[in-house]
C-alpha cells in the first residue's frame, strides 16, 4: 500500500497535493480525441483506478488467486483471508458495529435489490418481515432508477403501495409531505444521501427518526456520499445502507450491502447456492449465518479485495480533505457555470450542503449535442436523464449535462468545461 | 475536425428547419418510439394511399424531442419517403440502416442517389453512443409503416 500519504496538512484546512495525488491514476495521462488531454469530469458514473487498487488485483491474480472458504490450501487461506480483510476494512471506513453486518453485492442495484426480494420472500414464507395489505414503500421522485424500479416491482409482487416524496423547484425534498407519508402503514422508506443529478444531499437522519417513530425501515443508498466524505451507519441511524466499489476508486463488480444485524438474521436469503447454505438435504435446506446466508455461489473475490485497497488509498488520502477539495472545486465551478447565458443549474446552486455533481441545461442546445462538443475537446460529462428519469420529468426537462468531479480535478478542468460550453455555445450559433 | 464531420452543415439546416414536423390527420398508424438511454422520443403518424395497387408513402408527420442529430435524421428521413411507394422507402431505409452501422468505414460507397441529404450522417456513424439517436425516427417510421401495411392487409382480407 501506497506509504506516506497526499492528502491534507496536519492542520487539516490545506486542500490535497491534486498533483501527487493525479500520478497516483494512470489513465489520467492518457489523451482523447486525437490527442486532447483527457479532462475527466464523470466520476459520479464511475470513478478512475489508483495504481495502488490496479496492483492490488495484479498482485492477487499472479500470487494469491483461489476460491475461498472451501480450499483447503494455502492459496485458499491467502484468498480468504485478503476477501474477509476487505470485508473488515468495508465494515471499520462505514462505522459498522462489526463485519457480519457488511454483505458483499455486485453493487448497488443488487444490493438494493437483495433487500426487495428478501422482503418478498419473506412475505411468501409469512415471515416477521412480511408484507401485509395496506402496507406503504415511501420513496422520492430524485431516486436513480436502482432505488425505485426494485420497490416498484417489490409492490406489484406483494400488493404493497409506493408512495413517493415530491422534489421542490430547488432541488430538494419537500418534506412538508412527510407526515402525511411517513405513517403507520410505512414498512420501508428507501432514499439517496445524495443525489445522483442535484448534488442535494437529503436530510436522513430526520427521516430516520420520522420512519422510525412509525415503525418503519429506512434503506439509504449512498452510492453518492461515500465516495466523497466520512460515512458513519450509526450517525446516519439507518438500517440498510448500500454504495459499490467502482464509484470510490475501487473495481466494477463489487458492492456492499451494510444492514443491522438483527435484521439479517431475520431476512429469508435472496440468491440461493453454494456457501450460502449450513445444511442441503433434498427436500430442504437451512442457512448459513450472515453474510455469508446472503453471498451464494463464488463471489467477486479479488474485485472485493480492491475494494480493500480503494478503501485503503482514500483513508489514506483523507475523506475530509477529499470533501474539501471537492468543496472548493464547486465554490470555483458553480459561479463560473451560473455566469454562461441560458445555462441552468438543477438543484441547489449554493456550494453549501450539496455534493459535487452539477448537473445543467443550456438553452437551445441539446445534452447529448453539448457532451459530444465537450467530448470532441477531451472533457468527459454525461448527458441523459443519468437514470433518473422521473426527476427530469418532475423538474420538466428531458435530459440534461452532468459534470462531476472528485480528489484528481483540478480548478482548471473546470476552467476547460466552462471554456468548452462557450465553446458549444458559438458551434452551433447559440 | 471530427466534430465538423458530425455535425455538418446540412444536418444542422434540418435541425434549426425541420421539414413536415407536426402532427397531421389523419393517419394510418401512430407509434411512440424513445430512446432509453437519453430519453429522446418522437410520436410519429404514416398515411399511406393505394396508387394503382402499390402502396405509397402519403404523409409521414411527427413531434419529437432530441438532439440535433435525431431532430435532423426525422427531418431527413420524412423529405426521403414522403411520396415514395413504400416498398422504394424501405430500401432507402435499409440503406440508411447500413451506413449507420459502417463505423465510418462503409465496404462500398453508399448510394448518393438513394440517400440524398441522409449522406451527412455518415460522420455520425463512428460514434456509436449517437447511431441510435439518427435512427430513432427511421424505426419508428418502419413501424408504423408495418402497423399501416397490417391495417390495410386486414382491410382487405
Amino acid at each position: 500500500m501506497s506509504t506516506g500519504s497526499p492528502g491534507a496538512a496536519a492542520n487539516g484546512k490545506q486542500s490535497l497535493d491534486v498533483g501527487r495525488i493525479r500520478k497516483d491514476f494512470p489513465i489520467l495521462d492518457r489523451t482523447v480525441r486525437g490527442g486532447r488531454p483527457l479532462v475527466y469530469l464523470d466520476s459520479a458514473n464511475t470513478s478512475q483506478k489508483p495504481r495502488q487498487v490496479i496492483d492490488t488485483l495484479t498482485e492477487f491474480y499472479e500470487r494469491h488467486n483461489a476460491n475461498i472458504h472451501r480450499a483447503t490450501h494455502e492459496l485458499g487461506e491467502e484468498a480468504t483471508e485478503a476477501y474477509e480483510g476487505a470485508r473488515l476494512k468495508a465494515a471499520r471506513f462505514i462505522g459498522a458495529a462489526d463485519e457480519t453486518e457488511v454483505i458483499f453485492t455486485k453493487n448497488v442495484s443488487e444490493a438494493i435489490n437483495l433487500v426487495a426480494y428478501s422482503f418478498g420472500n419473506a412475505t411468501a414464507l409469512s415471515g416477521p418481515l412480511a408484507l401485509r395489505d395496506g402496507d406503504e414503500i415511501v420513496i422520492t421522485e430524485m431516486e436513480h432508477h436502482s432505488n425505485l424500479v426494485p420497490w416498484q416491482l417489490l409492490c406489484e409482487r406483494t400488493g404493497a403501495r409506493l408512495r413517493w416524496f415530491s422534489v421542490t423547484e430547488d432541488g430538494r425534498l419537500d418534506l412538508s409531505q412527510a407526515g402525511e407519508l411517513i405513517n403507520p402503514r410505512t414498512r420501508l422508506v428507501a432514499l439517496a444521501h445524495q443525489s445522483n443529478v442535484l448534488g442535494t444531499i437529503n436530510p436522513v437522519q430526520d427521516i430516520v427518526a420520522r420512519a422510525h417513530a412509525a415503525g418503519a425501515l429506512v434503506l439509504v443508498d449512498a452510492a453518492q456520499s461515500v465516495p466523497h466524505g466520512r460515512v458513519d451507519v450509526a450517525d446516519l441511524g439507518a438500517d440498510f445502507v448500500g454504495f459499490t466499489g467502482h464509484k470510490m476508486c475501487g473495481p466494477t463488480g463489487i458492492g456492499v450491502l451494510w444492514a443491522r444485524r438483527e435484521l439479517l438474521a431475520e431476512m429469508p436469503p435472496f440468491l440461493g447456492g453454494g456457501e450460502m447454505i449450513e445444511s442441503v438435504r433434498m427436500e430442504r435446506s437451512t442457512f448459513a449465518p450472515p453474510p455469508h446466508k446472503f453471498e451464494a455461489g463464488t463471489m467477486p473475490i479479488a474485485q472485493a479485495v480492491g475494494l480493500g485497497a480503494a478503501i485503503d488509498y482514500l483513508t489514506d488520502v483523507g475523506l475530509d480533505g477529499i470533501r474539501e477539495h471537492e468543496h472548493e472545486l464547486l465554490r470555483h465551478a458553480l459561479p463560473a457555470l451560473a455566469e454562461i447565458e441560458g445555462l441552468r443549474i438543477l438543484g441547489p446552486t449554493a456550494p453549501e450542503n450539496r455534493g459535487s455533481a452539477i448537473s445543467f441545461t443550456l438553452d437551445g442546445i441539446h445534452p447529448h449535442d453539448l457532451s459530444q462538443v465537450l467530448d470532441d475537446r477531451g472533457v468527459a460529462v454525461r448527458a441523459g436523464h443519468h437514470c433518473a428519469w422521473p426527476l427530469h420529468r418532475a423538474l420538466g426537462i428531458q435530459a440534461s449535462t452532468r459534470a462531476s468531479f472528485y480528489l484528481y480535478n483540478t480548478h482548471a478542468e473546470v476552467d476547460a468545461l466552462v471554456e468548452g460550453i462557450r465553446h458549444a455555445k458559438r458551434f452551433f450559433g447559440g | 475536425m471530427l466534430l465538423e464531420s458530425m455535425y455538418q452543415e446540412i444536418i444542422l439546416d434540418h435541425y434549426r428547419n425541420p421539414h413536415h414536423k407536426g402532427l397531421r390527420d389523419p393517419y394510418d398508424a401512430q407509434v411512440y418510439h424513445v430512446n432509453p438511454t437519453c430519453g429522446d422520443e418522437v410520436t410519429l403518424r404514416v398515411t399511406l394511399k393505394d396508387v394503382g395497387g402499390e402502396q405509397v408513402v402519403d404523409d409521414v408527420s411527427y413531434e419529437s424531442l432530441g438532439c440535433s442529430i435525431s431532430q435532423a435524421s426525422a427531418s431527413v428521413m420524412t423529405d426521403l419517403v414522403i411520396g415514395k411507394p413504400v416498398s422504394e422507402a424501405m430500401k432507402i431505409g435499409d440503406a440508411f440502416l447500413a451506413l449507420m452501422q459502417s463505423k465510418g468505414q462503409a465496404r462500398s460507397e453508399p448510394d448518393e442517389d438513394l440517400l440524398e441529404d441522409a449522406l451527412a450522417f455518415a460522420g455520425v456513424s463512428k460514434y456509436p453512443a449517437r447511431i441510435k439517436c439518427a435512427l430513432l425516427s427511421w424505426m419508428a417510421w418502419k413501424d408504423a409503416t408495418a402497423r399501416a401495411l397490417a391495417e390495410t392487409d386486414g382491410g382487405q382480407a
